[in-house]
């Protein structure tokens, strides 16, 4: 490639640099517009044009707290902190054998079980919502946050035995094997030589599963009213807001989306693996 | 492959040697599955069957004594009304557009991501931000944030031109919905098709660059054939996720201005009309019309999936 070749292909590289650049900043326009906005009064935060330089206040958290009186979202969060940590943790402890006899120890038949697991993750929500609603106001379970609990399991369980066989097949058997042979027994190889190897993966999976239980919306706006409101129900009394809010949805959407923004660049690496169900690496 | 047809040798010698112990064992290998599959099949195919029944009775909850079976009436009535016909346009018009605008711009900016510059980490980082929030707050963020017509960001940056101040949510719901998505959207795109792009076989690409082709020729002859199954895994995925989308519908317009699509619709007819026989009818549609699409999803994936077991 002659001198001349080269420098136009640098030059193009800064440029094609700079557009991504760009187009970065322009995806992340509204979050931090939104960040921004969140600090502002109400007043400044309803203007056209809009006040960039506008002075900072930490009124739309302090309105989104209910300082001034108005509901406390701490009752939404708490349902939702325990609906997305239980159920993970329920879906860790469903999964984990299962991905066990489908990647170490492999039944018979097992792509064939990893693919019904699969298939049910295609099945939409709305095909069993009515029933669940039914069983659950007959069984007295609605507005009840266990309800959810067991709901956001069955939505991620197929994810996290996708993803966590993926991560446990990449134990090498010789290695387990070998331990077995020295006389470990299977809870030693498990903690000893499977878990060292595979907790990372096991990691971003729950991080993956506590995002879309925190998301979740359509069945806890269906099955949940007072008591087990989760917090993208109580996002959801922002719809038909009036007059001056702006602050205050801004401030509530921000702090509502902190744990799913840390969970999801705390599993970055991991995230396409488990968002295209472990086909993608 | 390889795996099952051994282990299936393996198991039958010992079971004719030793028939109980090696139904004992082959049950020990099976017994860590069993919690995980009786659960899913408790919690997600009996409410399916379930539907399937209601959807043959005529049913409204505030008259429950008038429950009556009626066979394939709820499905003609689905078919034949046209608020429900135009929800099912809705759902395919609204999937086809955010899949395919998102799938474009997730390819571009998967190829701007794929070479190296100054900052690539902190604007993948900015990139997936979108992905990352609340769905329901991204949709009020747009709502009422950027497309309010008074003081939204959006008419605020055209004031500032002295461009026109539209009222985006009236004037275009549906592509004010579907911008909203496909902001959501792209970032999962760019991931997939970036892991795609770097999956590529490096050595080929320098061999055909020596031989003089152009970046064009490349991306025409290498890099398309090879994204060829990921822009398929996205597209399906993509599908499988936005056929189902509830929130950004239910926050932006509240299914009004004809946006409501198929799982607003199914909401709307057992929440606020109570009838469930109509409700569980056009819930067997998007069933339907989704094993379609996971037909083909499911195709995709085992076939990434076999090259997957027979490279390991």
């Amino acid at each position: 490639m002659s001198a001349v070749a080269v420098r136009i292909r640098r030059r193009r590289g800064a440029g094609l640099g700079l557009l991504a650049w760009l187009i970065g900043l322009l995806f992340f326009l509204p979050i931090a517009w939104m960040a921004l906005t969140s600090f502002h009064s109400e007043a400044d935060a309803a203007t056209n044009p809009p006040s960039f330089g506008a002075a900072l206040t930490l009124d739309g958290y302090r309105d989104f707290f209910g300082v001034g009186g108005g509901a406390s979202p701490w009752p939404a969060l708490i349902n939702s902190t325990v609906a997305s940590l239980v159920s993970t943790l329920c879906v860790l402890l469903l999964a984990l054998p299962a991905a066990y006899a489908l990647s170490v120890r492999r039944v018979k038949k097992w792509t064939d079980v990893l693919f019904f697991f699969l298939s049910t993750k295609m099945l939409p929500v709305v095909a069993g919502l009515l029933p669940i609603y039914l069983f659950a106001k007959n069984a007295g379970m609605l507005d009840n946050i266990w309800l959810l609990v067991i709901l956001y399991t069955s939505m991620n369980l197929p994810i996290a035995v996708w993803m966590m066989q993926s991560f446990l097949a990449e134990v090498p058997v010789a290695v387990i094997e070998a331990a077995q042979i020295d006389g470990a027994r299977l809870p030693t190889v498990l903690a000893r030589v499977v878990a060292p190897i595979a907790l990372p993966g096991i990691a971003a999976t729950a991080l993956i599963c506590f995002i879309f239980s925190w998301n979740e919306l359509l069945f806890a706006r269906v099955l949940t009213g007072v008591v087990a409101e989760t917090a993208p129900v109580f996002l959801t009394g922002f719809i038909t807001s009036q007059g001056l809010f702006l602050a205050k949805v801004c401030a509530a959407s921000l702090v509502i989306s902190l744990p799913v923004l840390a969970a999801g660049f705390a599993a970055q690496d991991k995230l396409v693996q488990g968002l295209s169900l472990g086909a993608v690496k | 492959m390889t795996a099952t047809t051994t282990a299936s040798m393996a198991a039958t010698p010992a079971r004719t040697a030793r028939p109980p112990s090696a139904r004992l064992r082959s049950w020990a290998t099976r017994a860590p599955l069993l919690p995980a599959l009786i659960f899913m099949i408790v919690v997600t195919q009996l409410p399916f069957v379930a539907t399937l029944v209601i959807s043959f009775f005529d049913w409204n909850a505030l008259y429950p004594k008038a429950r009556h079976f009626t066979g394939l009436d709820n499905y003609h009535q689905v078919l034949t009304d046209p608020d429900l016909r135009h929800s099912v346009w809705t759902t395919v018009l609204l999937t086809a557009a955010v899949v395919l605008v998102s799938l474009i711009l997730g390819l571009g900016l998967a190829l701007l991501l794929d070479r190296r510059f100054r900052g690539r980490g902190i604007v993948r980082t900015l990139l997936i931000a979108p992905f990352l929030v609340v769905p329901v707050a991204a949709a009020l963020l747009w709502k009422h944030v950027l497309y309010n017509p008074e003081y939204g960001l959006l008419n605020g940056l055209l004031h500032y031109v002295g461009g026109p101040q539209p009222d985006w949510i009236s004037n275009t719901p549906l592509l004010a919905v579907e911008a909203s998505l496909v902001w959501q959207w792209t970032p999962f795109m760019m991931l997939i098709l970036l892991a795609g792009l770097q999956s590529r076989d490096h050595q080929q690409i320098e061999a055909a660059r020596v031989d003089g082709a152009s970046d064009w020729q490349i991306f025409r002859h290498l890099t398309l054939p090879h994204l060829r199954r990921y822009l398929e895994l996205g597209a399906l995925l993509g599908s499988i996720y936005i056929v189902q989308n509830f929130d950004a519908v239910f926050t932006l317009t509240s299914g009004g201005l004809g946006t409501a699509n198929l799982p607003y619709t199914v909401y709307q007819s057992f929440y606020q009309a109570h009838e469930n026989g109509l409700a569980s009818a056009a819930g067997v549609l998007v069933v339907i019309g989704s094993i379609v699409i996971a037909t083909f999803a499911l195709r995709v994936v085992s076939s990434l999936f076999r090259e997957e077991v027979s490279r390991a």
